[in-house]
């Protein structure tokens, strides 16, 4: 006999776990597929956790989250060759009851949420991959089938959360192939080191903690970023770039992690650590252009499936779990009421997505991953003409500092010229408005 | 035909990592498995269920973590699942488990006797061998270890026709049922769990049982039950020397028995010397 539920969630993601946690609070049956050995066993991430989402989800998740330790200083690095500039902040404000930002890794973070949707009654299945959406006569999506033998499994709703590739959502047409220039691949590695050293380094006591976003010229002039995170007992150090980019420059992505990490500023900072992890993911970086249909008769997409992802902020799995509980509430809202989960009732769910951060945020930055793409002086000619008038700056060499600052202008004209200063000003206050 | 599989639960020894600075071994993180050796064992009986028909129950002794390799063992077609924990048992070196183990499996019988018990052939993490022999002997059960093949099993006249890999062959062995069984490694390949197995898995009632339950003695469990005392812990130093990669011109066989030669001398001079000697002295 083909087992029935009210909604079957693919993936034990963010995204799939707020869904599932959601679904399974409201009372109804749920089944969670993932094809991991474990909840979290294929997901990657920095990573840095927005408290806020989560505790929408689970209000009192702070008394047992495993989290690594909570952000009191966020520093953002521009590289040069030898040196950086950039700007810190921190504050003791920070270290509140409830902080908001929490550095984490994520395989950990997701087997808890799962525990917790075993607690509220939620099924899951690990161990198994989705192979496709089961349609019926109309169009209709009516269930899934699986990898295994005896694999249909029947739901009056399928949310998908499997994922940057969405690939069901491809296989059943609902999505097309991802455009290189709207995906970054990003690799990392988690860094085994003495906590003490941590705190001796970053000048930390307890569980507070340090994040590091970095931009410059070790990402080789391509479209990309990196960061150095401190966790309990590790660091988690990355950089990721767009695969159109990767797909012509020279510079391998590993490579790329070994030249950061070997960089002047960034060695003593990881000396001697040992490496425990290293990981490779992409990211959905099309913003809000790059967002597919989102729902259908039976089914919807949630989470980096559905390229939720705020490159500009480095914001994703928040954004992923608003949109896994707000597909959640939907559900739950339509059974209910008794209706169907046609596409047109399943349009609340998009509904509700324009009307939160997720789409204000993705709109607002519209823009800005075309501009980063067609304007890669960002990501090389800028650091190096910033740090060069820093070194310029603060060497003391009894140069007067009218002619300092005449210097500085001048190499700024010479590398990008008066217009182009004041085009690229006007590109990306535009971008970000 | 009713048959236990004993299982554990250990960390997977390939991503076991040691702590740079306190030396100790890092749990965290590392992800718990059943142990490699016992899927062998677990394989065989789901196969044997394949061809006569019987009931596989798997047993484990562990922490309530162990749940999970339990039912990862339902997903895979096993019927039944005991969980064997207990404060108590904490500690129990192979004596001891052999003997909470063995308490859980005359349990087991008197629900249905038992006629076979398999086991892995020895765990990664411990690599003893012990607890399978050790529980044969306290059922007096026939032990049949390092089996590669299972060729024949009769249920009415209660006998097995088996095969022991053995130094310099293979032994052909017939015994009576009750047995206890650990298979070799690579003998045969898990399955893949089907879709309803995988459900039943995931919402069996797993069957929690303490020392009070199978009625063991208090004193043959845990630590007071243990006569193995660990001494010491240590992690083995990195040998000094490393084994180089000696080249020669050319590939004949002399050049690079010469060049073989001369790196051995370079770096054994009192062997060479030694030998030189020797050969001067036509020895």
């Amino acid at each position: 006999m083909v087992e029935k539920f009210d909604a079957i969630v693919i993936g034990a993601g963010p995204s799939g776990n707020a869904a599932a946690y959601t679904l399974a609070k409201q009372g109804l049956s749920v089944l969670q597929l993932e094809r991991g050995e474990y909840p979290g066993a294929k997901n990657v991430q920095g990573g840095i956790m927005y408290a806020a989402e989560l505790e929408k989800i689970i209000p009192d998740f702070r008394d047992d989250c495993p989290t690594e330790r909570h952000i009191i200083e966020q520093r953002i690095w521009l590289l040069g060759d030898d040196n950086y500039i950039g700007t810190n902040y921190r504050s003791d404000a920070f270290n509140t009851e409830t902080p908001n930002r929490y550095t984490i890794i994520r395989a950990n973070i997701d087997k808890w949420f799962s525990e917790k949707i075993r607690e509220a009654g939620g099924l899951q299945i690990c161990e198994t991959t989705v192979t496709e959406l089961i349609h019926d006569a109309a169009g209709k999506v009516i269930g899934v089938r699986t990898d295994r033998e005896g694999g249909e499994i029947h739901a009056d709703v399928v949310i998908m959360a499997d994922g940057v590739n969405a690939l069901l959502a491809k296989r059943s047409g609902y999505q097309k192939e991802l455009a290189p220039e709207n995906v970054a691949l990003a690799v990392k590695e988690i860094l085994f080191i003495d906590p003490e050293l941590i705190q001796q380094r970053f000048g930390l006591k307890g569980d507070e903690g340090v994040v590091i976003e970095i931009m410059g010229k070790v990402t080789k002039g391509m479209v990309g970023t990196a960061f150095l995170y401190t966790n309990k007992e590790s660091l988690t150090i990355g950089i990721g770039c767009l695969i159109s980019d990767f797909k012509q420059g020279s510079v391998p992505p590993y490579k790329m992690l070994e030249d950061l990490k070997n960089h002047p500023v960034i060695k003593p900072l990881i000396e001697g650590a040992e490496m425990k992890e290293y990981a490779a993911h992409m990211i959905p970086e099309g913003g809000y252009k790059a967002v597919p249909q989102l729902f259908g008769d039976g089914w919807m997409v949630v989470g980096d499936a559905a390229h939720f992802n705020n490159a500009a902020h480095r914001e994703g799995s928040n954004l992923a779990m608003a949109s896994g509980r707000m597909a959640a509430e939907t559900v739950a809202e339509l059974k209910k009421a008794g209706k169907p989960f046609s596409a047109a009732n399943l349009a609340a769910y998009k509904a509700r997505l324009d009307d939160s951060f997720v789409m204000k945020d993705l709109k607002k930055y519209l823009n800005l991953p075309g501009i980063m793409h067609e304007n890669k002086q960002f990501f090389g000619a800028y650091p190096d003409t910033l740090t060069a008038a820093a070194h310029n700056w603060f060497t003391v060499d009894s140069v007067d500092k009218r002619t300092k600052e005449k210097e500085i202008m001048k190499s700024f004209v010479k590398k990008r010229s008066v217009l182009g200063l004041v085009g690229d000003a006007i590109k990306l206050v535009r971008a970000v408005r | 035909m009713h048959i236990v599989v004993c299982i554990k639960q250990v960390p997977d020894s390939a991503q076991i990592r040691i702590h740079p600075v306190t030396n100790t071994i890092m749990r965290q993180g590392v992800p718990a498995i059943i142990n490699p050796f016992d899927l062998f064992s677990l394989e065989e009986a789901l196969r044997i269920k394949d061809r006569v028909g019987a009931r596989v129950t798997v047993l484990t002794m562990g922490p309530p973590m162990a749940e999970t390799s339990l039912r990862k063992a339902l997903s895979l077609g096993a019927d039944d699942a005991v969980l064997l924990t207990d404060r108590k048992f904490a500690g129990s070196d192979t004596l001891a488990t052999s003997y909470a183990l063995t308490s859980a499996i005359k349990k087991l019988s008197e629900e249905e006797p038992v006629d076979l018990v398999f086991c892995g052939k020895q765990t990664v993490d411990g690599d003893t061998a012990q607890v399978g022999p050790g529980i044969a002997t306290r059922l007096g059960f026939q032990q049949l270890t390092y089996i590669a093949k299972i060729e024949a099993i009769d249920e009415a006249a209660k006998e097995i026709v088996v095969h022991r890999r053995s130094e310099g062959g293979v032994q052909v062995m017939k015994t009576k049922l009750p047995c206890m069984i650990t298979m070799l490694e690579g003998t045969n390949t898990i399955r893949f769990g089907k879709m309803d197995d995988m459900f039943r898995a995931a919402r069996y009632g797993l069957k929690t049982w303490s020392k009070d339950t199978t009625g063991a003695d208090e004193t043959k469990v845990g630590l007071k039950g243990s006569p193995t005392v660990v001494s010491k812990v240590f992690v083995p130093k990195p040998r000094a020397e490393r084994a180089k990669m000696v080249e020669a011109e050319g590939a004949s066989p002399d050049a690079l028995a010469a060049a073989a030669v001369e790196a051995i001398f370079g770096a054994q001079p009192k062997l060479a010397e030694d030998l030189v000697g020797r050969a001067a002295a036509g020895l």
